[in-house]
């Protein structure tokens, strides 16, 4: 029994959680696609592809997660992941698509810069703010003079 | 003759000033992007791609190819002053051409690539030339089933070339594949996978997955606790090469584009597995294979050579056959489509001006290329002293401004971001972004293909193997895979991938 247990052990986690992670989302679109008529090979519903793809997901998936398992797996642990970065990363990003309507192209980018600079172990107050100063003029002379986009430059209340 | 009448075509277009012009700007943001580490031409040509609805096909075209081989001698220059692959084409020039540099032979090592990579840019042209049209004639003898398993072989070499286990490769691709069927429907006006979205009835951009990923996702990457750059401080001199310098590269430079010439074609092929195969070769076939590693001027000509002659052929099959090979030509397919100009064998006969066109200013660009980035290269250099903390909020302001000018809306900006948390984790689980690409690309044709295919044969889905053409590029498909599981030939390949 204890020869059984220690041959199932998970050796390489990265592996099995990412057959975990294929099986899920196998399993996921398999479920939407019931909604979905699946028709005759011959003549295919819309559900038929997605289907088929679902199930070769899922036996990849498995496969992976079995492959993590074997006694000659390699032993890998997951990696940890810079949750700060990844925040301020992509909460500036968010900020910039939430206020660009409201706030216009100027500050909305001001606000971009500014809060991805946080994600910088060498962030500087001083340095942020040069490096802003010198984007927002070479973005709105590019992209607003030079190339005509159209973009709500300044907040709408002053339009 | 046709191939001289062709290539005047070619040349009356390249050579208008407009195009000129932009071929110009492309090769000077190649070379940009190219030496700056963390900012690839993915991400570049992505953040473009809708600047050039402006444009005119043919110097929207121009101007995005100029960036992607352009950024093949960009890279190089990182890759031996820096010790940093700029590019992840010129990862194996760090190797001996970081030893050179530190040798105090910066110069020759720059040079070198130079001079490697316009060789191999001038044959890689002319093989354009000459293959496009038997393969584009070939094409025209293509039906939906023979189309449907090109791309299965496409999308299986693409995953065999990617870093870690196949087998991962693979889900990738069929994940992508998933993620591309989000939308309506062509056949059955069904709405799949959108979920009441309207944003989503359309499907989902390429754009800002790609962004997501390769510019976000990989910002987060970079800003992690990593090693010092080590910059090779000493002043640039003496360019050029000895006698013997030379005598050793030539062979190197026509074994290197010999090689990046062939595997540009492959389906999955490009620069990156051009440059990895030819330093193999040449440390496989020197006769002191003990200098490699130590500063051995094949090690930077080879790779240099075959990774510039695989950009500029991986053209081939997209131009022919309508088939994006790597993740940069998928961006091309996006670019052609912005101007209604459907990828394929017809390209050649409906726009011959756009095809030639193309293909020779490849040609001159690398001539541009060459004397940008030759006696440019401190300035070039230069740029490599700018922190990282004022250049990555700039590469996020134009990745931003890029994903929202593809429709004028937030949609995709939010979109992006979501990506690039699923990017993220693609890092941490080391699963390749590559294979999801282009499954994603590819995903639409192959099922159109698939249910056209079947409707033909009458549901009959072993004709996919009985038919001579398509059996045949599924038996290709088969022998990669059964060549990666051989044990001695998947040691082989990850240590190639991992070096």
């Amino acid at each position: 029994m204890k020869n059984v247990m220690s041959r199932l052990t998970i050796r390489d986690r990265r592996a099995f959680v990412s057959g975990a992670f294929f099986l899920a989302v196998a399993v996921f679109f398999y479920a939407v696609t019931q909604g979905y008529a699946p028709g005759t090979t011959a003549r295919m519903g819309p559900g038929y592809f997605p289907r088929l793809l679902s199930i070769v997901l899922a036996a990849i998936g498995l496969f992976v997660m079995a492959g993590a398992m074997r006694p000659a797996a390699e032993l890998q642990r997951l990696r940890a992941w810079d949750l700060k970065g990844l925040l301020w990363v992509t909460g500036s990003v968010m900020l910039f698509a939430f206020l660009l309507y409201p706030l216009g192209f100027v500050i909305s980018l001001f606000v971009l810069i500014m809060v991805s600079s946080k994600a910088s172990p060498e962030f500087t107050w001083k340095g942020a703010l040069a490096n802003a100063a010198v984007l927002i003029a070479l973005c709105v002379g590019v992209f607003v003079y030079g190339l005509g986009l159209r973009f709500p430059v300044w907040p709408t209340l002053l339009n | 003759m046709d191939f001289f009448h062709n290539l005047a075509i070619g040349f009356s277009t390249a050579f208008q000033l407009t195009n000129l012009f932009y071929a110009f700007i492309g090769c000077l943001l190649g070379t940009l992007i190219g030496v700056l580490p963390g900012l690839g031409p993915l991400a570049t040509i992505a953040m473009l791609l809708l600047i050039t609805y402006a444009l005119t096909p043919e110097a929207a075209l121009i101007m995005l190819a100029g960036i992607y081989y352009g950024a093949q001698y960009g890279g190089s220059t990182t890759a031996i002053v820096v010790n940093l692959p700029g590019e992840s084409s010129s990862v194996v020039t760090t190797i001996d051409g970081y030893q050179m540099a530190k040798q105090g032979r910066a110069g020759v090592a720059l040079s070198t690539a130079a001079i490697g990579s316009f060789f191999a840019g001038t044959v890689a042209t002319l093989a354009v030339a000459a293959l496009a049209q038997p393969l584009a004639a070939t094409a025209l003898l293509f039906g939906p089933k023979e189309f449907f398993s090109l791309m299965i072989l496409g999308l299986v070499v693409a995953s065999v070339l990617s870093t870690g286990p196949f087998i991962e490769g693979i889900g990738m691709v069929v994940l992508g594949m998933l993620l591309s069927l989000v939308g309506t429907d062509i056949n059955s006006g069904t709405q799949r996978f959108a979920f009441g979205i309207p944003q989503l009835f359309d499907g989902i951009d390429f754009v800002p997955l790609a962004m997501g990923i390769f510019g976000f996702a990989e910002i987060v990457r970079n800003l992690e606790p990593h090693d010092e750059l080590s910059l090779v401080t000493q002043k640039i001199k003496n360019l050029f090469p000895t006698r013997e310098d030379f005598r050793r590269m030539m062979p190197a430079i026509f074994r290197g584009t010999a090689l990046g010439t062939i595997l540009g074609v492959l389906p999955g092929g490009g620069a990156v597995l051009s440059s990895f195969a030819a330093y193999t070769l040449e440390k496989k076939l020197s006769k002191h294979p003990e200098e490699f590693g130590k500063g051995a001027i094949e090690g930077v000509a080879g790779p240099e050579s075959a990774n510039n002659a695989g950009a500029q052929t991986s053209f081939i099959p997209l131009l022919t056959l309508g088939i994006p090979s790597n993740v940069v030509m998928a961006l091309m397919v996006g670019a052609m489509t912005i101007h209604n100009i459907q990828p394929g064998p017809q390209v050649m006969t409906k726009n011959p001006s756009l095809f030639w066109g193309l293909i020779v200013s490849m040609w001159v660009g690398n001539l541009m290329l060459v004397i940008l980035n030759l006696p440019l290269v401190g300035l070039w250099v230069k740029l490599l002293s700018i922190p990282y903390r004022y250049l990555f909020p700039a590469i996020m302001v134009f990745c931003s401004i890029g994903v929202f000018s593809i429709n004028s809306g937030t949609f995709e900006v939010y979109e992006a971001a979501l990506f690039c948390i699923f990017g993220y984790m693609l890092m941490k689980l080391d699963l390749p972004a590559a294979p999801l690409l282009l499954g994603l690309v590819l995903g639409p044709a192959i099922e159109e293909n698939f249910r056209r295919a079947m409707v033909l044969s009458r549901g009959d889905s072993t004709v996919f193997l009985t038919s001579p053409l398509s059996g045949g590029l599924l038996a290709a498909a088969a022998i990669a895979v059964v060549l990666i599981t051989l044990p001695a030939i998947r040691s082989k390949r990850e240590e190639a991938l991992k070096e």
